[in-house]
Parts: C-alpha cells; sequence; structure tokens
C-alpha cells in the first residue's frame, strides 16, 4: 500500500534552501489555477497606461477589473508584459503615477520576499529571451536622466533588482561602466539618480560578485558625490545614502591607511552638513562603520566623541538618535569581544577590544544622562515611541554592559540629585539611570545600594503621582529581581521580613494603570523566577493564592488589551507555576479548571468581526500557554500526574474545538500544549489519535507559517516516544508528509532538519517496521548528508545551519538503527553502513562540527556497531571515525560527548569480538 | 534608501515568554530523544536469557520470604511483561526477594578447576590472585548499592560511590543507569575487589572480550571515587585487583607478590572470552598451599583424611550430577530415597579407593542435606581437582587417567620453583 503511496516520490528530491544548490530546485513556472476561456485579444500594450491607472483607481470595481487584465497580460506574454512596463517608465509623456505602478510591477516581477517565490522569479527572468531584456534595461537606464524624480528613483530599484540577479551569473557585466562613465559631466538629476542607483546596487548585489577594480570606481563617485564641494544637496544625500550600502564593499580600501582617511574625514564633514537628512545619512554611516570596521576606528574615536556629543546635546532628534546609536553599537561590539573573552583576558578574539567604551566614559555617561531627562509626555503608552531620552537611557544600559562597575560612582551623583524632585522628569531620570545599571556591574557592588534604595522604590511605586515615574519604578524593581535576586546571590535582597511588603505593593500596582500595571507583573515575574531553583519549601508559598487570583484578576481588566497587560499577566502566571514547588501544587491543579473555563468561553463567541478574531485567537493562544505550563509541571511529578490525568479528556477536547474553529492557520500554542500532554500521558494518549490525526497532518501540512509545522514536527516525536509501537497505524500518514515536506521548495529550511530527528523518533518508536520507509527515507538523508558536507564553511551562518542538518541525520540514524536493533531485518541496513561511515568520516575531516554534533556521530557510530554487528566489524575498524575521530571524543572534556565516546568504544569491542 | 530604523527593545525582557515556551519544549523533546535513545542502547543489547534448565522445572532452593508473600511478586512480573526466562539485566536490576535471588543465582561466570594447562597460556591468558572472601555480584542503580552472594542472596545493602550508587545530589548520567560488578568482598579490610566488570553506566559488557573489560575496569572504577576510603556516601571501599599476563614473571607476580588481601589461589581469564554465566573453561582456578589457605579440606590436626566431601545435584531419575553444561552423570541413587528426600542438592561423601597406585573407583557416600545457602552442586572439574590434592598431599603418584592432571601439576611446581 506505502509504496504505490509513495510512488511519486521518486520525483521528489531533497529541498534544502542552501545558496549555490539551486540547481536542485526544481523551481517549476507557476501555473494558473484555472483556465480562462475568456479570449482576451486586444493589444495590451497600447492600454496599458489606462490599466495602470485604472489599478490606482478609487472605484473598487475598476481597480478589480483592471488588476485581472494586468494579470492575464502577464500570463499570456511575459516578454511583452515586462517591456510595455519598462517602456512606459520609460517615457516621459505619461502620467507620474502609471510610470511609477508600471516600474512597482516591474520590480514584484523580480523579487519577492519568500526565498522560493524569490527563486522562481530569479529563474524567470534569467529565462527570458536576451533581446527583451537588453530592450528593458535599455529603457531603464534612460529612465534615470528622466526630469521626474519618481521615475528615476523607480528605475534606480529596478536595476539594482536586475543587477541582484544577473551579475552573480556574469551577466550585464558593463553595467557599473556605463553608469559611471562621464558621471562628472552629467547634469545634477542625473548624477542623483546615478549614485542612487548605486547605492541600491550595493544593496542588493554580494560584494564578492563585484570586482576591486569596479568598487573602487564606485567608491570614488560616491565619495566624490559626497564631498563639500558638491553644491547639489540631492546629489550629495544620494551619494550618502549610497555610501551605507557601500561599506560593505570597501574591506580593501578600509585596510588601506589613506582611502580609510578620506573616506572617514569626508563622512565626518557630511555630519556638520547644514542639511538634517544629509547630517542624519552621514551618522548612519558612522553607525554602520562603529561594527563593520570597529578595528579601524581608534585613530577616529575622538573626534567622532566631540561630533557624536554635540549632535546629542544640539542636533535635531532623528540625528541625535543616530548618534547615540553610534555609541550603542560600540558597545554591542564590545560587549561581543569581551565575552569571547570569556573573563579571563588571555582569548584570541579576532578582534582586539579597544575599550572605547572604557576611556570615553567619564564625558559619555554625562552626556547620556543628560538625555534622560528629556521625556516625552506619553512614552510610556504609545507602543511606536522611541526618543532621545529612551535611546540615551537604553545606550547607558549597554554601556553599563560593557564597562561593569566603573559606571557605578558616575551616575549614583545624577541619581541622588534627581530621585527626590518635585519635576517628575528628574524623578523618573534618576530612576530609569538607576534601572539602567543594574546589568554590568558585580552584584557586590550594586547590592549595597539596592539594599538601600528598595524601600524607596517600593514607596514610589504607591505613593509617587506621576504615572512615568511609577511604570519606571515598577521596571527597575523588575531589573532588580532579574539580576540580584536568585539562588546564586550570597546575600539575598528579598528575606523573610520585606517579602510580604515587596508582594502586597506589587500586587497593589497591578490595579494602577495598564502600564504600571503590566511593570508590576514583570517584576513579579522576576521575583517567582529567583526562586526556580529554592528547593522543596519556596517563601512565595504563603502568598501563592493570592498572586494567582490577583493575576486572574488583572486578565480580566478592561483595559487588559493595552500595553500588552494581559499577555503579561497570563506570562508571568506561567512563571508563578513554573517556579512553583510541591506545596502549592494542590493549588496549581485547582487552576486547571478555572483555565479550561476560560478557554471554552473563548469558544462559545458568535459571529465575530476580523478584529474580535484576531483578539479571540491571542487570547487562546495565550490560555493554551498556560495549560501547557500547568501540564508540564503537574506531569513532572508521578502524584500530581494522576490526579491531573482527570481532567485530560476534557483538556484535549478543547483543544480539538480550538483546532476546529479554526479552519487554517493552526494554533501553535495548542499544539505545543498537545506535546506536553502527550508527554505527560504516555501510552493514554492513543485514544485521542483517531480525533487528533487530521489536525497532525495540517499542522505538517502548513509551510506559510513555518513555526507551526516545525512545533508539529515537535510534536509528532512526543507521540512517538508516548505511543511507541501504536503510532504505527499513523505512520503512513505522517511519513508521506514529512518526506513532502523535505522536498518542499517552500518550507523554511530551518524546520528540515528536525524532520530528520523526528525520522529517527518514529524509528524508535516502531522499530522494525520501519521497513517500508527505508528505500524513502535513506536517499533523502544520504543527499541531505552530502548537502550538508558542501555547505558548511561559506560563513557562520551557513555552518550553523550546516551543523544543524547534521545533527538531525545523524539522529535520523542513530534512531533507525536501534529502531532495527535484534531484528531479523538488520541486514537491511547493511547496504547503508558504507554511506554512513563515509558521512562521520566527513564530518571529522571537516573540523568544523559543533559539540552537539560531535556527541551525535561518535554515538552514531557505537549504534552502528551495535546493530550491525560483525557485520560491520571490519568497515568500522576501516574508518577514520573508528580510530582518529573516537580517541579525540574519549579525550574530550565535554561529559556528553566522553559518554558517547565510551558508548561507541564498547560497541565497537563488542563488534569485533564476535 | 530610507533612514534604517534604529529602535531597541525599550523596557522589556530580552526573551519573550512565548519564546521560553518554545525553547523548554525543544529541551524537553531533546531530553526526550535522549533517553529514548539512552535507553534503546542499553536495554537491547544487554538482552540475558536464563540459562534453560529445561530438564528441571524451576524451584526455589532457599526460601528466605513466607511462602504466602511469593503470589505477590507474580503480578509485578506479568506487569513488566517478561517471563523470568527473558529478564534483562536492566529489569534484573529491579527485581527483588526471591525472584532476585532466583536471577542473580544464576549470572556469575564460574571458572572450572585447572586440569590442564591451556594452550597458549602466556599468549591468550591472564592470571591474578583472587582475594579469599565471598564471591558476589554488585548492583548500584536508583541510588542504593546491593551486593548479592552466589545464592543470590544479600550480603549487603549501602551506599556507594559507583554510578547511581548512593542518593547524593550530583547524579551523572541518566538516573535510571545501573551498573554490575563482579566482586569479592573480603572480610579483614572490609573491601570489595572487583574482579569483573558485568555492566557499567547502564551499558553491557557481557559481550565484551575480558581483555577490554579489564581495561573497561581498570579505567572507569578509579573516575567514581569508589576506590576512596569510606565516607557517609560510600560505605565500603572498591579496590580493583592486579591483573598480570600469564608469562613467567606474570605468574610469579601472582603467586608470590605481596598483596594487600588474603589469596584464595590463582585465576586465569582467557582475554578473548566473553562473559558467560555459569562455569566456563575459558576462566580457571588454581590452588595450592602456597597461595590459599583452603586447597583441600583437612581434619583438625590438618591432616588430609581419607575422604573429600563433594556435593551434587540429584534429578527426579535419580542421577547425581555436576554442575557442569552439560552435567556429567556421577551415578545414581535408588527411587526409595528420593521418595524420603525432599532436598535435591546432596552432600556426599567420596571414598577413593587404589589399587596399586591406580584410581580404582570413587565411592560416593551419603552424608546429608546441603546447607540451605548452597544453590549449585560442584563442578567436574572440582571433583578432579580434589582428587589431585588429595593424591599430592597422600603423596601417591596417579599413574591412570592422570597424565594431564601430572602435567599441570609439575608445570606450576617447576613455574614456581623458578621464583
Amino acid at each position: 500500500m506505502f509504496s504505490l503511496l509513495f510512488f511519486f516520490f521518486y520525483l521528489f528530491r531533497l529541498h534544502l534552501l542552501i545558496p549555490g544548490q539551486n540547481d536542485l530546485l526544481n523551481a517549476a513556472m507557476p501555473l494558473s489555477d484555472h483556465l480562462t476561456f475568456n479570449v482576451f485579444r486586444y493589444n495590451m500594450a497600447m492600454e496599458v497606461t489606462q490599466v495602470l491607472l485604472n489599478a490606482q483607481s478609487i472605484d473598487g470595481n475598476v481597480r478589480k477589473h483592471a488588476e485581472e487584465s494586468l494579470k492575464q497580460f502577464q500570463e499570456q506574454n511575459l516578454s511583452s508584459f515586462l517591456l510595455s512596463l519598462s517602456s512606459e517608465l520609460a517615457n516621459d509623456e505619461k502620467s507620474v503615477d502609471s510610470r511609477k505602478l508600471g516600474g512597482l510591477i516591474l520590480k514584484n516581477a523580480l523579487d519577492a520576499k519568500e526565498q522560493h517565490r524569490k527563486l522562481e522569479l530569479v529563474q524567470r527572468w534569467l529565462s527570458l529571451a536576451n533581446n527583451v531584456k537588453s530592450q528593458i534595461k535599455a529603457c531603464l537606464l534612460k529612465t534615470l536622466s528622466s526630469p521626474v524624480a519618481d521615475a528615476r528613483s523607480t528605475a534606480s530599484q529596478v536595476i539594482a533588482k536586475i543587477a541582484g540577479i544577473e551579475l552573480p551569473h556574469k551577466q550585464w557585466p558593463e553595467l557599473i561602466g556605463s553608469l559611471l562613465s562621464n558621471i562628472h559631466q552629467l547634469p545634477g538629476h542625473v548624477r542623483q539618480a546615478t549614485l542612487e542607483t548605486l547605492g541600491y546596487l550595493c544593496e542588493e548585489v554580494s560584494s564578492d560578485v563585484v570586482d576591486q577594480d569596479q568598487v573602487n570606481k564606485i567608491l570614488t563617485a560616491v565619495v566624490q558625490g559626497m564631498n563639500a564641494s558638491e553644491g547639489n544637496n540631492d546629489v550629495r544625500l544620494a551619494a550618502t545614502r549610497a555610501l551605507y550600502n557601500a561599506l560593505g564593499f570597501a574591506q580593501a580600501n578600509f585596510t588601506n591607511d589613506m582611502e580609510r582617511d578620506y573616506i572617514m574625514r569626508v563622512i565626518c564633514e557630511a555630519t556638520l552638513c547644514p542639511e538634517v537628512k544629509i547630517r542624519q545619512a552621514a551618522f548612519e554611516c558612522l553607525v554602520s562603520i562603529s561594527s563593520s570596521y570597529y578595528e579601524k576606528l581608534a585613530p577616529y574615536i575622538q573626534d567622532i566623541f566631540s561630533i557624536t556629543a554635540k549632535a546629542v546635546r544640539e542636533d535635531e532628534e532623528p540625528v541625535a538618535l543616530q548618534a547615540i546609536e553610534f555609541w550603542s553599537s560600540i558597545c554591542d561590539e564590545e560587549i561581543d569581544i569581551l565575552e569571547e573573552y570569556g573573563g579571563d583576558f588571555t582569548g584570541d578574539s579576532d578582534i582586539p577590544c579597544f575599550y572605547f567604551i572604557k576611556q570615553a566614559l567619564p564625558a559619555l555617561v554625562p552626556m547620556l544622562l543628560e538625555t534622560l531627562l528629556k521625556q516625552e509626555e506619553d512614552q510610556d503608552q504609545d507602543e511606536g515611541a522611541w526618543n532621545i531620552a529612551m535611546a540615551g537611557g537604553t545606550c547607558l544600559g549597554l554601556v553599563a554592559r560593557t564597562v561593569g562597575d566603573d559606571i557605578v560612582p558616575l551616575v549614583m551623583p545624577f541619581i541622588e540629585e534627581n530621585i527626590t524632585k518635585p519635576d517628575w522628569r528628574q524623578r523618573e531620570a534618576a530612576t530609569y539611570a538607576f534601572g539602567s545599571i543594574l546589568e554590568g556591574p558585580s552584584p557586590d557592588k550594586l547590592i549595597p545600594i539596592v539594599n538601600v534604595a528598595l524601600n524607596f522604590m517600593l514607596s514610589a511605586l504607591t505613593k509617587d503621582p506621576n504615572n512615568h515615574v511609577k511604570d519606571t519604578t515598577a521596571w527597575t524593581l523588575g531589573r532588580i529581581f532579574e539580576f540580584l535576586h536568585g539562588s546564586t546571590m550570597d546575600a539575598p535582597i528579598i528575606t523573610q521580613a520585606n517579602c510580604q511588603q515587596i508582594i502586597t505593593v506589587l500586587l497593589q500596582s497591578m490595579k494602577d494603570a495598564s502600564n504600571v500595571a503590566e511593570k508590576a507583573c514583570g517584576a513579579l515575574y522576576f521575583l517567582a523566577q529567583g526562586y526556580e531553583e529554592v528547593g522543596p519549601s519556596s517563601p512565595l508559598t504563603p502568598y501563592f493564592q493570592e498572586i494567582v487570583q490577583a493575576l486572574l484578576t488583572v486578565t480580566h481588566r478592561e483595559d487588559a488589551g493595552e500595553s500588552r497587560l494581559r499577555t503579561a499577566a497570563y506570562e508571568t502566571l506561567n512563571e508563578v507555576v513554573r517556579c512553583s514547588t510541591d506545596e502549592t501544587a494542590p493549588m496549581v491543579l485547582q487552576l486547571v479548571p478555572v483555565i479550561m473555563m476560560e478557554l471554552h468561553n473563548t469558544l462559545e463567541g458568535q459571529k465575530l468581526s476580523s478584529d474580535e478574531r484576531e483578539k479571540q485567537s491571542e487570547l487562546q493562544g495565550l490560555l493554551c500557554g498556560c495549560l501547557q505550563v500547568i501540564i508540564q509541571k503537574l506531569g513532572s511529578s508521578e502524584p500530581t500526574k494522576y490526579v491531573f490525568m482527570q481532567y485530560a479528556d476534557q483538556i484535549m477536547g478543547l483543544f480539538l474545538r480550538i483546532f476546529a474553529c479554526r479552519s487554517a492557520a493552526m494554533h501553535e500554542e495548542a499544539m505545543l500544549a498537545i506535546g506536553s500532554l502527550a508527554y505527560a500521558m504516555g501510552l493514554d494518549f492513543a485514544k485521542y489519535m483517531l480525533e487528533f490525526y487530521k489536525y497532525l497532518e495540517m499542522g505538517l501540512q502548513n509551510f506559510e507559517e513555518y513555526q507551526v509545522c516545525a512545533v508539529t514536527v515537535g510534536v509528532v516525536g512526543d507521540i512517538c516516544r508516548a505511543l511507541e509501537d501504536k503510532i504505527l497505524p499513523y505512520c503512513d500518514g505522517i511519513m508521506t508528509q514529512l518526506l513532502k515536506d523535505l522536498s518542499s521548495s517552500q518550507l523554511h529550511r530551518s524546520v528540515k532538519p528536525p524532520i530528520f530527528s523526528c525520522f529517527g523518533d518514529i524509528a524508535l518508536a516502531i522499530g522494525e517496521n520501519f521497513e517500508k520507509y527505508l528505500m524513502y527515507a535513506m536517499p533523502m538523508l544520504q543527499s541531505a548528508a552530502d548537502l550538508s558536507a558542501h555547505t558548511a564553511g561559506a560563513d557562520d551562518e551557513m555552518t550553523e545551519y550546516a551543523n544543524s542538518l547534521r545533527n538531525g541525520i545523524l539522529e535520523a540514524y542513530s534512531g533507525i538503527l536501534q529502531g532495527f536493533k535484534n531484528s531479523p531485518k538488520t541486514q537491511l541496513l547493511i547496504p547503508y553502513a558504507p554511506h554512513i561511515l563515509q558521512f562521520l568520516d566527513s564530518i571529522y575531516m571537516e573540523k568544523d562540527m559543533d559539540d552537539v554534533v560531535m556527541k551525535t556521530a561518535i554515538g552514531v557510530l557505537g549504534d552502528l556497531a551495535d546493530t550491525l554487528g560483525s557485520n560491520a566489524g571490519s568497515l568500522i575498524q576501516q574508518s577514520l571515525s573508528s580510530k582518529d575521530f573516537l580517541n579525540e571524543c574519549l579525550s574530550s572534556e565535554d561529559h556528553m560527548i566522553k559518554e558517547s565516546a565510551e558508548w561507541a568504544k564498547l560497541a565497537i569491542s563488542r563488534a569485533i569480538s564476535v | 534608501m530610507a533612514p534604517h530604523d534604529l529602535r531597541r527593545p525599550f523596557k522589556r525582557a530580552a526573551i519573550s515568554d512565548q519564546q521560553r515556551r518554545r525553547d523548554l519544549t525543544l529541551q524537553r523533546q531533546a531530553q526526550g530523544r535522549r533517553d529514548a535513545q539512552q535507553q534503546a542502547r542499553c536495554l537491547a543489547s544487554t538482552v540475558l536469557s536464563l540459562q534453560s534448565q529445561s530438564t528441571q522445572p524451576e524451584y526455589e532452593p532457599d526460601i528466605e520470604l513466607e511462602p504466602e508473600s511469593l503470589p505477590d511478586l507474580l503480578p509485578e512480573q506479568e506487569e513488566s511483561g517478561a517471563s523470568s526466562k527473558d529478564l534483562d539485566v536492566r529489569h534484573a536490576s529491579k527485581l527483588k526477594g526471591a525472584e532476585a535471588r532466583k536471577w542473580f543465582a544464576r549470572q556469575l561466570m564460574l571458572p572450572e578447576w585447572m586440569i590442564d594447562v591451556p594452550d597458549c597460556l602466556a599468549q591468550d591468558w591472564y592470571v591474578f590472585a583472587r582475594p579469599a572472601g565471598k564471591r558476589c555480584f554488585v548492583v548500584s542503580s536508583n541510588g542504593t548499592t546491593v551486593s548479592r552472594q552466589r545464592n543470590g542472596s544479600i550480603l549487603h545493602r549501602f551506599p556507594s560511590a559507583l554510578p547511581n550508587g548512593a542518593k547524593t545530589r550530583d547524579v551523572s548520567g541518566p538516573s535510571q543507569s545501573y551498573s554490575i560488578l563482579d566482586c569479592i568482598f573480603h572480610e579483614p579490610d572490609q573491601t570489595y575487589y572487583v574482579i569483573d566488570m558485568v555492566c557499567w553506566r547502564g551499558y553491557s559488557l557481557y559481550d565484551c572480550t575480558a581483555e577490554f573489560r579489564f581495561f573497561w575496569l581498570n579505567s572507569k572504577l578509579g573516575e567514581t571515587g569508589a576506590c576512596s576510603p569510606p565516607s557517609f556516601y560510600h560505605k565500603y571501599r572498591f579496590s580493583t585487583v592486579p591483573i598480570y599476563n600469564c608469562d613467567q614473571s606474570g605468574l610469579s607476580s601472582a603467586y608470590t607478590g605481596a598483596l594487600p588481601y588474603v589469596k584464595d589461589g590463582l585465576l586465569f581469564y582467557n582475554k578473548h572470552a566473553h562473559y558467560q554465566t555459569g562455569n566456563t573453561p575459558l576462566a580457571l582456578v588454581w590452588k595450592d598451599e602456597n597461595c590459599s589457605q583452603y586447597v583441600i579440606d583437612t581434619d583438625s590436626k590438618g591432616q588430609v583424611p581419607s575422604q573429600q566431601q563433594v556435593v551434587l545435584e540429584l534429578q527426579d531419575d535419580g542421577k547425581l550430577i555436576t554442575s557442569d553444561d552439560p552435567p556429567v552423570v556421577f551415578g545414581c541413587l535408588d527411587l526409595d530415597f528420593i521418595q524420603k528426600e525432599i532436598f535435591y542438592v546432596l552432600l556426599l561423601v567420596m571414598e577413593v579407593e587404589f589399587v596399586d597406585g591406580k584410581l580404582e573407583k570413587v565411592d560416593l557416600h551419603y552424608l546429608g542435606k546441603v546447607n540451605r545457602a548452597r544453590a549449585f552442586p560442584d563442578s567436574y572439574s572440582k571433583m578432579l581437582e580434589a582428587l589431585i590434592l588429595y593424591e599430592k598431599k597422600g603423596k601417591k603418584k596417579l599413574t591412570t587417567g592422570g597424565i594431564q592432571i601430572s602435567y599441570a601439576i609439575c608445570f606450576f611446581e617447576h613455574a614456581f620453583s623458578l621464583v
């Protein structure tokens, strides 16, 4: 039966979106869903202007008809469609609106957000006739000299898109040269358009496809355009923005002192330009340089400090924000570097730390503290707010993380001076400064200060008349609990003496304005988290009931939808449950029917507007999340699990109803909760499978919301471990879906490694019954193994992906090998042994595996020996893995690797001793 | 090329609770996968069938438990879904009471008496001095350690530094993992001398060669701290024994070397042999008066009596057999006698009659019931060994049927005389 079902899978190949593996993509042209018999024969090219205008009509019907026409034209004759769009764009006699939309449609025909769609479009463009492409390109280049700014700008973007497709294929080599020829003689508006095009081009094209000669030409043109001698501000702005994108191409130029000095000087000059947009763009360049060329900054840092300090104090907000961002970005760099040093300061990080922040500290901190006083009235209620006070405070927090203890004496006087002032801005700024420096400095330094400040904070939270001050105070309390409270602290800041008061204040604040209440929930979250490993008895136990009640009350507040208050309340409830002890297990149990009732209520609502439906589904997500946490908690100890099981049927019923009322989109949270339920129930979960299976399948088919697909794959693993061979009847369907997922070009590549791991889960659960899937799974595993070998090393991200892929493949092999152990069908695996060993050897030789892969890989070597025994003995002994790799693992510092290696050694010794 | 958004998270925790839920779920799933894998790796590779006893109904040789407590064990056994025949070590490590006794009574590897010098002794064999004391299996699992004697009865239950051998907080490795060691408990220094490693951290070493097992034993035992002096969580000290290659110097070291324990003969292990339960010719024991105080039965004056005691097993049909597989039949008893006796393992007296220096006949006389703790009859080689020593002590030369025996004696007399 299964082989019939699967016949078509011979056509499928593993599909992993890895650059350089494009030949694997069977990028088919999209076929229209329905064949239309409506003969549509008038000359579209003649009419395109009107159709493009109609497509922007206020009249919905006209618009719809026009869109329909455009679609048909595109499907009938793509070449002439794209040609007519480009000539529309190039035609100065046409209206701006039709030209812009024409250009936009052209751009969208070249690029898309989804990776698989993007690759389809690339293939489609490359397969067009050369003369068509040349005509389109000619139209676009011509448009760059149009007097209409919008047309020029649109054309620049389209040119960059085409360059992004063609340059990697060594096509359109003359583009950059032709853009740059005679650039000095061109009129201002054309120079502006040319520089803008170069900027977009640098954004679209990867730096390795442009040779250094051309990079030099681009940089020369751009930097000249930025120069103060350039009288045209539009040109200067375009050049400065283009430089921002071109910086990534300037690796070689930045190693040359003279060239670098020149570029830096031009940028610094541009920060002083009278035109605000140019100043802003110039600071953006500095921000970008701070992370890309951190190690080259030392000679300029003094000047940059002066420039940024002036901008922060005097310039308009958009510029000041970029100036602050420069220092935040330097902090990011130094935090990363110091983290890599690992505290022992002997590390050999690629980039040394120049301690710019430490050196600038005496001037930097006062500058940032000043910004804190520039708050906006409603910034705490406005989700999208971002102003100089917020940026300055955030930067102060990063500075504290970078320099640690040194910041404390610089900030304390500001706090002491301002915290009791009548002006709320001063009190808020002082509190924010305090909250900002709580992460970074040592507890030894902070705890004495916090012990003094705590009472003040608690009283401010209840008594301060100002909403902002209370908001920031509650946030600061949360930071205190997050960083200075917990089992690792020597001197606890929360004691028997003040615990009750703290909780009373926080619960009281949950009745305050929604933004303050949300921060109070956050503080309670970290308060609970600090007691996570407290032992059998928690100091929170006496308040447990009261806390839970207060949080549930918050969720029912009418304004709980504001400031994400409801979310915060449920999240805090989750943490309180997670960190609870056996003492409060009966109260957690009582919570089950309460949350179930809430969930039940969300299913009762009728006829909801789309807005209401979205809110309802958000609430269902929160409730499912909460149930998941409770299930995991109660399921983790036998007595509570036993009592909890009385609710299992009802809970599962609710989850199934949630799936049923949401037609297409699956609920990630419900899926996660079901995984926990299966884990807790074990074999008993089998009774739900008949009903649940279809939703499981839907989850696995959800390519668009790949998180849902990923979560569902994880749940399949949970169910495998819970049901063991009772999952067998569902395996045909599940395996079909998983193999389809692997072959899909649409599914996000991050889901694919877990799918391989899931093969292992299934094989381990059903043992030799996996036989019928071997012929499909094994070739997939082999081609993925080959791919992963060629993928790694490209860059850090690809290496990381290659390692997650390897881990998935290895977990699959492990599960399959162990699943077949002691079965008479073991011999079916013998033909695959050489490839598995080659894979292990190749991983070892690549030398870029992480610890997880190392542990899994050496375990597979053991599994191979364990299952195949003497059949694989000599093969194994010949492999590199059984010698150097194994020895390296045996002497590993990592406990898990060592243990896996010992297992392998043992299994091999058994296999060869028979 | 619009200005770039530079907003950073403000007054927000670095990670959302939803992400935390996802991460915790992934952690749980990864742990679940690791556990399942670990279980598969341990479980299936350690399936050990009980030696089939088809010729004889199963019985409980010594009943320490009250009879009414026995039925309780049956449901437990059904629940585990395994009959005692195909119990693996993992299940066995959880067995309790009589079931456990019965199971463990069959699990030790028992050496034969050396009546012949194996070929390639120097290349293929190890030798070590056997500590005097109680041979036992030591099982550590679930935070406790239990030692069981050859008949399956419990010697000690105690905390130890073996993996999962005590309820300490720092448990390394999964909690279900268990270890089984083949030991001799040496009373004078209250130490368990480990002579073989059967399972370690859940992994079976049954199918590994002695060479590997000894290597593993010597590299792993020390890591756990089990060889340290006793402490609160570690009641008895464990120790390895020095193991030598069976060449001239190895033999002499084992034979005469000073050791912290009282010697009771020499044990010889074939390097390539797996751990095999029951009697095996790939493990051998040798004793003489220089290396053991328990060579031969002596009377109160230290004189060798004319009779040596042996233990044989009485079968339904009246045959008396040794513990060997296949058993050696040593005669028959009449049926009247069987009806009177409910015990199947008999203590007999062997009387040897020599005519002109030739072994004429061996007479067996019924002496009585064996001690109830005794679960096994003697092996054939033990009986022959007794004869040899008897002969040696009595300074009578055996000429018949004794060529190999004499060779063994000569070999060792020669070997040891060089010491």
